[in-house]
């Protein structure tokens, strides 16, 4: 790392930015991450941020949370984590329970409470929709397409008809696939 | 829609069982805390009724709604099922229990493998955990799209509603159009759907 190199000036700076950056994410902060941390503060090299963005997405938990962690140890060690960590979350959690406030108090109009399907209802297309977009993925996985979409056939029997705990779906399916794909890399590799 | 509010007991035990489950739940939640929602649901609406299906909708739209990271319709779950217990400070402490349940394991464990991660992601046991778990994430996050579809389960009266989350599932695939514009949209339709 270079002198010269844009960086965090100050805890209060990766908080601010943090925060900022937070209040600009509607329905998904990843891409403003990006944008904002390699294209406007160029705190990340764009290999950076693919770099930090893959081991965020293997941990559990959100995978916007744990860039911030990663990013902010980076610069501040784990003063720097847990910053931008509560940057990215006090303030949209004070507007988002403000919002649930306005909704209690205003909810019980039909046309809130109608909005609020209507927004649900997208919302729920997003998600499915999300899932689709990333099973476009599963062409590159190592294992063939029938056996990846019986995995997610199977999974989502598990949750839809089956009603199993997550735990066992993701021991069970997880372990499995996990398996027959480091099965299939290793072949691969040698 | 705005049920009659849910009336419920917490005792100390079930704050703890509340927590701890929140605290596993962290652990699951790969490919972000919105794969563990079914889960959740099973666990509040379910299995101890600590939430009605239409605060978990609401949470999960109004989380969405809001700027910031999705993770917290954690919290606003949280929140009502505080709020199911009877007041404003048990509604604090339900956003603290389910938020710091949800983000203590996962970004410990971030913390520390983080730099392990870094320097070994081309170890064939990384990838083959990342790629194995691909197809499971996709299960999960289809999965959790038709239970928040399903809302009221009065398949009858819900169909506009199906309808809206298949325009809005089509048009998130095949564009890349602002989800703003399609919330406020869904908002505008629902608000002058009949009852």
């Amino acid at each position: 790392m270079t002198a010269e190199r844009p960086r965090p000036t100050s805890l209060t700076d990766l908080f601010v930015s943090f925060t900022l950056l937070a209040l600009q994410g509607f329905g998904g902060v990843l891409a403003v991450v990006q944008r904002e941390m390699v294209e406007r503060k160029k705190w990340l090299t764009q290999e950076e941020f693919i770099e930090d963005w893959a081991v965020a997405q293997i941990m559990p938990g959100p995978n916007v949370v744990n860039l911030s962690l990663m990013i902010g140890d980076r610069y501040f060690g784990l003063r720097g984590a847990l910053t931008a960590l509560a940057g990215m979350l006090c303030v949209p959690l004070l507007v988002v329970l403000g919002l649930a406030v306005l909704y209690a108090q205003y909810g019980n109009h039909p046309g809130v409470a109608g909005a609020l399907r209507g927004m649900a209802a997208v919302t729920a297309g997003l998600i499915a929709a999300t899932g689709v977009k990333l099973g476009a993925a599963l062409r590159k996985h190592p294992l063939p397409l029938w056996a990846t979409g019986l995995i997610v056939l199977a999974c989502m029997a598990c949750g839809l008809v089956l009603h199993l705990p997550l735990a066992y779906t993701l021991l069970i399916l997880g372990g499995l696939s996990f398996a027959l794909t480091w099965r299939k890399l290793k072949k691969a590799s040698s | 829609m705005n049920q009659a509010p849910l009336h419920i007991v917490l005792g100390f035990a079930d704050w703890v069982s509340l927590f701890g489950h929140y605290l596993l739940l962290s652990l699951m939640s790969i490919g972000g805390a919105v794969s563990t929602s079914t889960e959740m649901h099973r666990y509040l609406v379910v299995e101890h009724h600590w939430l009605t299906q239409a605060q978990f909708n609401n949470s999960m739209a109004i989380a969405q709604a809001a700027p910031g990271p999705n993770v917290l319709f954690v919290a606003l779950m949280g929140w009502n099922v505080g709020l199911n217990a009877g007041s404003y400070l048990a509604a604090m402490a339900g956003v603290a229990v389910t938020m710091l349940g949800i983000l203590i394991p996962s970004t410990t464990l971030t913390y520390c493998a983080a730099r392990w991660g870094h320097k070994n992601r081309e170890l064939l046991g990384v990838r083959a955990f990342k790629q194995g778990m691909a197809p499971v994430v996709v299960g999960l996050m289809i999965s959790i799209g038709l239970i928040l579809a399903a809302a009221d389960g009065e398949a009858a009266a819900d169909w506009p509603l199906w309808l809206i989350s298949l325009v809005a599932g089509l048009i998130i695939w095949r564009t890349r159009i602002h989800l703003l514009w399609l919330l406020a949209a869904g908002a505008i339709i629902g608000w002058f759907l009949p009852q």
